[in-house]
């Protein structure tokens, strides 16, 4: 450990939300020029932690120095104002502003007593550079903007504000491969500037690239501070979850033909130019990932197959049937019997305030309906079953799903659909977000489907994910399936040099 | 060329309002029996500064994702007011202008201290408060009555240069003075940012209190004005309660023809002006084609259903389902 002053300590600090203990006497030392990591499971206080320090909430007991001064922001501006800066997990942008309105905020330049728009163009495009994300227009409407651009938008606003502690709070979880490598330049880059910055996130290897030193959370508590590097993956793990950590990914079996039809079959699928020529099959049984850059067609793929996209050319066969999936009512259909497990379960998957019980059965209800009546005593049999099927950690089903971990959220959503019994799954990033031990749960369930004879096609932007998950992985770029790797061939290595379309033996068609 | 672009969206809804007034605007003249005139569009243009001032006061709310339904009431109010103070020597009728905008000032700022520290719903307190205001109103002017400086009044409702109509011009300035800087300030920033996500617009520390206040309050001193100029025209004072709510559902009217998303977030006053005259216009056409005034209702809402629906044209290019819903 060095000598030095921190820049910032916390000392015993407390959160108690009613009668649960978010944050139990934690203490935490944070020095300029380092590169600090939080680790923890969702839930082990990490983000308490993080909403004290930037003001969103005020401590029970203990104290925080910044600079050897004593500080208690009241506010989230306040913080900002004494350098402490969060970019946050749950996006702080304003969906109908500019860039440039949003990076530019909490502290526009004005002329006049109002906001002096050629200047605040100025330095949100500095801003925007420094970031490395030139290519985004300061006018363009954050809400036009993918995710993944947003989450950069993000991080050239923190930039703006001059932080003295940058906190990255699973900053880089919704980022392309281009884009993280770009922020780690950034960041190395403020890290040798003198900039403090406290880095959460769930991928080990980002964890391993960037960290100097490492602090593990559970249960509310500081359970272990060390130097990065001096444990191994599995020993922080373990810190973690706090009991041993075996096998985050399950067996995959041995798979035979067995001659039969494959369950989904898409024969060149086209839609507008995000689409190209897109050919595959997936038998029942099988897990089949997309792997890719973000943004290189997997989400456009998923939806034409649920009938979300107008104007498909192509076929799809189910069964060796072909079928027109016009919307997503055929799509979940007896006949076709998909279901999609979408991406962002803040407003595709779930209905926040309504009950895990209202939310299991918003795409069942024919299930347990007789002409048009919900059958309640059936209703209640299904959902408490499928509660116990994958573990959904609630204390009643009537509960607002808004009370429940994210983990769990995506529990309910992952359910939602299983409701239905859906025999071709398609899931869009499904554990983007979610903590280790919630993550072993749902690629166990993941595997027990398939081996159940349901067919799995799992769109995932963690690299181990489908190299431990998926029994053949299809790699997509600019529309098309640029390769696909089975078996001991999905490598990191494979993935990602056939996800930049390198070592292809055909010049790369970059548009 | 991209940057045309942008501009181009980031205008579209107030666009779509000045088109949509200046075809039926364009109808009106070329059908009115003696043609276009200065007298025609001074007419015209008294008749819709009252709905544009409430309209202009509403949009400034509406896109804080609130709604004021007192802004009607704060107009009746501020009338009868008007026709009791708004009168005898110069100096005297500049203090009543100033105690009638300072009340719809103070109207619009209760309004707004009861939503951020009571949160309570705009909608239900603007309700209560509107009623109370009308209440107000009543006790001044029990029955129809009063007056005003006539001298100011025939000024402020004729013509400068003798053809630009005055009212227009105190709708301009008033645009001018209150919306633009408010529009291009911090504060008036953070309305929209609140408009658009409250929960971001905090994280990001942007003045969401501020905004809001300063919002209704502003909706306040325009419906004041509205009032003002509701006094100029008729020279009485009345607390009519009918007129009253019928300013209030026609502003909301008005913002939606405007480009304004009731939704928060974005939109313009101009708009909201444009909007107003839009719908003012709508009367004036059943004139000129001689149809009976018992039409103006059933016209009026065909008018704004269709207005309505040219925003929605975009959805049926949509190839992605899911952005029928954005």
């Amino acid at each position: 450990m060095i000598a030095a002053e921190p820049l910032f300590r916390a000392e015993r600090l407390s959160k108690r939300y009613g009668g649960v203990v978010a944050l139990d006497r934690a203490d935490l030392e944070v020095h300029p020029g380092r590169i600090h990591a939080i680790l923890g499971e969702n839930g082990a206080g990490k983000s308490t932690l993080i909403k004290l320090m930037v003001g969103v909430v005020a401590p029970d007991e203990g104290r925080m120095t910044l600079e050897g001064r004593e500080v208690a922001f009241a506010r989230p501006a306040a913080a900002t104002d004494a350098g402490v800066v969060c970019i946050f997990q749950e996006l702080s942008l304003i969906p109908d502003l500019s860039v440039a309105d949003n990076i530019m905020i909490s502290h526009p330049p004005t002329r006049l007593g109002m906001i002096d728009r050629r200047a605040q163009r100025r330095l949100a495009e500095e801003a925007l550079a420094r970031a490395g994300a030139g290519d985004i227009h300061p006018r363009a409407l954050v809400k036009d903007l993918p995710l993944s651009r947003r989450q950069m938008v993000e991080i050239a606003k923190a930039l703006s504000r001059q932080p003295k502690i940058l906190i990255l709070d699973e900053a880089t979880s919704a980022l392309t491969a281009s884009d993280v490598t770009k922020v780690f330049e950034v960041l190395k880059r403020l890290r040798a500037e003198g900039l403090a910055l406290l880095y959460i996130s769930h991928r080990m290897h980002e964890i391993a690239e960037l960290a100097d030193e490492c602090t593990v959370f559970r249960n509310g508590r500081r359970i272990s501070t060390f130097a990065a590097g001096s444990k191994t993956d599995p020993e922080v793990i373990e810190l973690m979850i706090g009991r041993e950590y075996k096998h985050v990914f399950p067996d995959k079996p041995e798979r035979k033909a067995d001659g039969r039809s494959p369950a989904l079959q898409c024969r060149s699928l086209t839609w507008n130019d995000r689409l190209k020529d897109i050919s595959f099959s997936l038998h029942a049984g099988e897990i089949i990932g997309l792997g890719g850059l973000d943004g290189q067609g997997q989400r456009e793929l998923l939806l034409a197959l649920f009938g979300v996209l107008r104007g498909c050319r192509g076929d799809i066969l189910i069964d060796g049937d072909k079928v027109q999936i016009e919307s997503p009512v055929t799509a979940k259909s007896e006949r076709v019997g998909l279901a999609l497990i979408p991406e962002d379960r803040k407003t595709e998957g779930l209905m926040l305030p309504m009950s895990v019980r209202d939310n299991l059965s918003a795409a069942a209800f024919d299930r347990f309906a007789r002409f048009g009546v919900i059958d309640r005593q059936r209703q209640s049999a299904l959902i408490d079953e499928m509660i116990r099927l994958i573990e959904i950690k609630t204390a009643s089903a009537d509960l607002a799903v808004s009370a429940l971990s994210g983990g769990n959220q995506q529990k309910v959503v992952i359910a939602k659909w299983l409701m239905n019994k859906p025999r071709i799954i398609l899931l869009n990033d499904p554990t983007r977000g979610i903590d280790v031990g919630t993550k072993q749960e749902i690629y166990r369930l993941l595997r027990r489907l398939a081996d159940d004879g349901a067919a799995i096609l799992l769109y995932s932007t963690d690299y181990d994910e489908l190299i431990g998950c998926c029994d053949r992985v299809l790699v997509m770029y600019d529309g098309a399936i640029r390769r696909e790797l089975s078996g001991a061939e999905i490598t990191e290595r494979a993935l990602v040099s056939s996800a930049l379309n390198v070592h292809d033996s055909e010049p790369a068609s970059v548009p | 060329m991209t940057e045309w672009r942008y501009w181009f969206s980031e205008q579209r809804g107030t666009l779509l309002a000045i088109g949509i007034f200046a075809a039926m605007f364009l109808i009106y003249s070329t059908n009115h029996p003696a043609g276009f005139s200065v007298n025609m569009v001074q007419t015209a243009a008294n008749k819709a500064t009252l709905l544009a001032f409430v309209a202009m006061a509403q949009a400034i709310v509406v896109i804080t994702a609130g709604i004021d339904l007192s802004v009607g009431m704060i107009l009746t109010l501020t009338n009868c007011l008007a026709s009791w103070i708004v009168v005898g020597t110069a100096t005297e009728t500049a203090l009543g202008v100033i105690g009638v905008l300072g009340t719809g000032l103070l109207c619009g700022m209760i309004n707004g201290a009861v939503v951020i520290f009571g949160r309570l719903q705009p909608i239900v307190t603007t309700i209560a408060t509107g009623a109370m205001y009308y209440g107000i109103a009543l006790f001044l002017r029990p029955n129809p009555g009063g007056s005003v400086n006539e001298t100011l009044a025939d000024a402020l409702t004729g013509r400068l240069f003798g053809v630009l109509p005055t009212s227009l011009v105190a709708l301009a300035v008033a645009a001018l003075v209150i919306w633009v800087p408010y529009s291009r300030s911090v504060v008036g920033r953070a309305a929209f940012a609140t408009g658009s996500s409250e929960v971001a617009a905090y994280m990001s520390g942007a003045p969401i209190r501020a905004a809001k206040f300063t919002a209704y309050a502003l909706a306040g001193l325009l419906s004041a004005i509205g009032g003002l100029f509701l006094t100029f025209f008729s020279y009485t004072g009345e607390a009519a309660y009918a007129s009253g709510n019928a300013y209030t559902l026609f502003s909301i009217a008005a913002v939606v023809l405007g480009g304004v998303s009731l939704m928060g977030g974005r939109g313009s006053a101009i708009g909201a002006i444009f909007g107003a005259l839009a719908f003012r216009t709508i009367g004036d056409l059943l004139f000129v084609f001689d149809l009976d005034p018992l039409w103006q209702p059933l016209f009026q809402g065909i008018v704004l259903m269709l207005a309505v629906s040219i925003g929605a044209f975009g959805l049926v290019r949509v190839r992605n389902r899911l952005e029928w819903f954005g």
